[in-house]
């Protein structure tokens, strides 16, 4: 960021010389600062897991949740600033009511996503306001078929087949490359979502953490809904298994 | 004070393309803001009866169209969560449009996720501000609403008429049915205070019949609303009414 | 042309039938109030119908709105309904900013002045607002929908109110008689002709009956009673 104190990053309006928007990279800079969310592809549906991060122990737990519905069908998680976010869910919502109410059938993935980048977009284009501190993924499973999208601050969305925002999404990414995307039952999905959040966490930076996962899939009905119970200790057991049997290994290498 | 001079002498009036002979002179813009036609598309009684573990509710798939039985599978009876039955009889399409919100309302507190649910009376108590509000702006829902439901384990059920009266009771019987039906209901009720499943059901599926002799948009196919403290929300249907017309050829002296 | 010749074409008609709205219902019920020295009964009945219907034979009638203050309405029950709630909310809202529960002379005065802000769409309502002032008196308020307010000390209202008020005249005020006038019942007294004037009323009014509550309020609080009455 050479570029930081030449004048051209006060504003979201306006470029450098070399056309780049500074606002925006900052916000990007926000979401990077928070605990990483990601999203699944399985073959019957889809996971969304979030590391959230306790900065206090007073504070309850399954409070400031990462993971919202958006619908009967649509789930959102994100990462980055929890009341920016908390703004896109409100949009989120009430554009998939809007349409519920025109169309009287629930709102496709794609169209949502296609509204909610719009709006977040507009949010990097005037000086008066700042970008949105937050990247969502928006998941749901529509007539047999999961659909997954993230957007980022700037607006940009992209579909996915898997995905990563927040403190580490490059590791997450290369842990989820190695998976095989779309042919995992979301059950057994499950346990990689939460093995690869267990595995992104920095328990040098961050001690606590909680595991949220969700998931919209074939067992759920379609629904989007927090994992039940049985499949997420099940998930939280096989991701402390995996950690054991990791450091494990590492004391073996030394 | 000017007085510009006719537009279009003897030509027919704004919004007019014909002048017939004789005919009404239109009404001035200002008195046409008319609300309150009146149903159009009709549906006849909702019966009820609370027994001792829930609340029973049934209704004809009939909407009618002045006398004539226009659309012959018309539910109208329907669950809202595991708390709430909601039947409806009067105008059909008011109905839907309650339907649809409230469906809405349902969505958006499920998105909340804090596993609270709209309890009975709160959405008895909605209604009937809703239906009184739109009486007082003189454009009404056509509609006599029945909520029934169960609430601290207790049964509940209660109705909102079009003006936004609403009462609560062990029977409660809309448009024809109230003649009918209210009074056998009532005296089963009377009878035999704390009536088994079983029981009510007799007693409603005898009261169909009876209003099915007696009230002429009424409709063999109908559905019943069941909410039980123990077995929860079904809603069963299309079933038929029993009838014997043999008692119309005992009738003589017409 | 005269007027059987003329043809009539009823697709082209252009009077339209209009379905006349009335956003009032008159759903009956009677409440009679009689205050004595130091306590008030006030007694509705708990029939709620339209018409020839009934619509229920247990709806109270009675609001109360403090320890010792009872709002009796009958008439239009949805404004009914409407108004019991606003005057519910009114009374939380002076609560919490006087720390203080509104006086009987109070709220008198307030729900005449709901009533009246509504003058020209008013509520339907006969209400009737017991309880007692500020010297531990028994008062009785009745108003019109509109808001115009009385103190008394008996009073009958509702669908039995033009028959039961001359009763009451007779019975507690000893109008009209020679060597008689009016001396402060006592609550038994008062108790008695209540039910007494509510079964004549339950013989010749349809719109009253099944039964009645009654609340007796005296500077202890407010007491609950329920009586029969023939249920046709």
């Amino acid at each position: 960021m050479s570029s930081i104190g030449t004048g051209y990053d006060l504003s979201a309006s306006q470029f450098s010389p070399d056309g780049r928007v500074f606002q925006v990279e900052y916000a990007m800079k926000a979401v990077e600062n928070s605990g990483t969310v990601i999203g699944l592809k399985g073959s019957d549906g889809i996971i969304l897991a979030a590391e959230k991060l306790i900065l206090s122990k007073l504070h309850e737990p399954s409070t400031n949740q990462r993971i919202f519905n958006i619908d009967k069908h649509i789930g959102m998680a994100f990462s980055g600033l929890i009341a920016d976010a908390r703004q896109i869910v409100q949009i989120a919502r009430r554009e998939a009511a809007e349409y519920r109410q025109q169309y009287g059938s629930s709102i496709p993935l794609k169209y949502l996503n296609d509204r909610v980048s719009m709006y977040m977009h507009a949010y990097t284009l005037y000086s008066a306001i700042r970008p949105y501190g937050c990247s969502v993924i928006l998941a749901s499973y529509e007539n047999g078929e999961p659909v997954m999208y993230t957007i980022d601050p700037s607006g940009i969305s992209y579909g996915n087949h898997g995905c990563a925002t927040g403190k580490a999404k490059q590791s997450a990414k290369t842990e989820i490359e190695k998976l095989k995307l779309g042919q995992i039952p979301c059950k057994e999905l499950a346990k990689e979502a939460a093995k690869i959040i267990y595995l992104v966490h920095d328990e040098l930076k961050d001690k606590n953490f909680e595991l949220e996962l969700s998931w919209v899939c074939k067992d759920s009905n379609g629904y989007h809904e927090r994992v039940p119970e049985v499949v997420f200790q099940e998930a939280e057991k096989a991701a402390k298994q995996a950690m054991e049997a990791d450091s494990e290994s590492d004391t073996e290498d030394m | 004070m000017m007085n510009p001079p006719a537009f279009w002498q003897n030509g027919p009036a704004p919004g007019n393309f014909y002048s017939f002979p004789n005919m009404q002179p239109q009404m001035k813009p200002e008195e046409s803001r008319q609300h309150s036609q009146g149903p159009v598309t009709t549906s006849t009684s909702i019966l009820a009866l609370a027994y001792d573990k829930g609340v029973i509710v049934a209704g004809d798939l009939l909407a009618s169209y002045g006398s004539l039985a226009r659309y012959t599978n018309c539910p109208r009876i329907f669950k809202v969560n595991n708390n709430i039955i909601l039947g409806a009889s009067g105008d059909y399409a008011d109905f839907q449009y309650v339907k649809e919100f409230v469906e809405q309302k349902i969505i958006t507190e499920e998105c909340l996720d804090d596993g609270l649910f709209l309890k009975p009376k709160s959405l008895y108590c909605w209604l009937t501000r809703i239906l009184y509000q739109r009486r007082s702006k003189m454009d009404p829902l056509w509609n006599n609403f029945v909520v029934a439901g169960i609430q601290d384990g207790q049964p509940f059920l209660g109705t909102v008429d079009k003006l936004g009266t609403a009462y609560t009771d062990k029977v409660i019987c809309t448009g024809y049915g109230s003649y009918i039906a209210t009074p056998l209901l009532r005296d089963a009720a009377d009878k035999k205070p704390q009536l088994t499943l079983d029981e009510a059901r007799a007693h409603i599926e005898k009261s169909l019949e009876v209003l099915y002799y007696r009230d002429a948009r009424s409709f063999p196919k109908y559905q019943l609303g069941i909410i039980d403290v123990d077995q929860g929300v079904s809603i069963e249907g299309p079933l038929e009414i029993s009838q014997n017309w043999n008692v119309a050829y005992s009738i003589k002296g017409y | 042309m005269s007027l059987a010749l003329r043809p009539s074409f009823p697709d082209y008609e252009s009077v339209s039938k209009h379905n006349n709205f009335n956003p009032y219902s008159d759903n009956g019920g009677s409440v009679v109030a009689i205050a004595g020295d130091d306590f008030v009964v006030v007694g509705a009945d708990t029939r709620l119908s339209a018409g020839f219907s009934i619509y229920t034979r247990e709806q109270s009638k009675l609001f109360p709105l403090s320890a010792n203050t009872v709002l009796g309405c009958s008439g239009c029950w949805c404004d009914t309904l409407t108004l019991t709630r606003i005057l519910k909310s009114r009374m939380q809202m002076y609560q919490q900013e006087h720390n203080k529960t509104m006086s009987t002379t109070a709220c008198a005065q307030m729900l005449s002045i709901i009533l009246y802000y509504k003058r020209f769409f008013p509520y339907y309502i006969s209400n009737m607002l017991v309880g007692l002032d500020d010297e531990g008196k028994g008062c009785v308020y009745s108003y019109d929908p509109v808001g115009h307010c009385e103190r008394r000390t008996f009073r009958a209202s509702g669908s039995a109110g033009a028959l039961l008020q001359p009763l009451l005249d007779n019975q507690i005020g000893k109008k009209n008689m020679l060597n008689a006038k009016e001396e402060p019942v006592s609550k038994e007294a008062a108790l008695s002709i209540l039910k007494d004037v509510f079964i004549s009323a339950a013989e010749r009014d349809i719109y009253t009956g099944d039964s009645i509550l009654i609340n007796i309020i005296t500077k202890d609080g407010t007491t609950e009673e329920t009586f029969q009455l023939r249920r046709d």
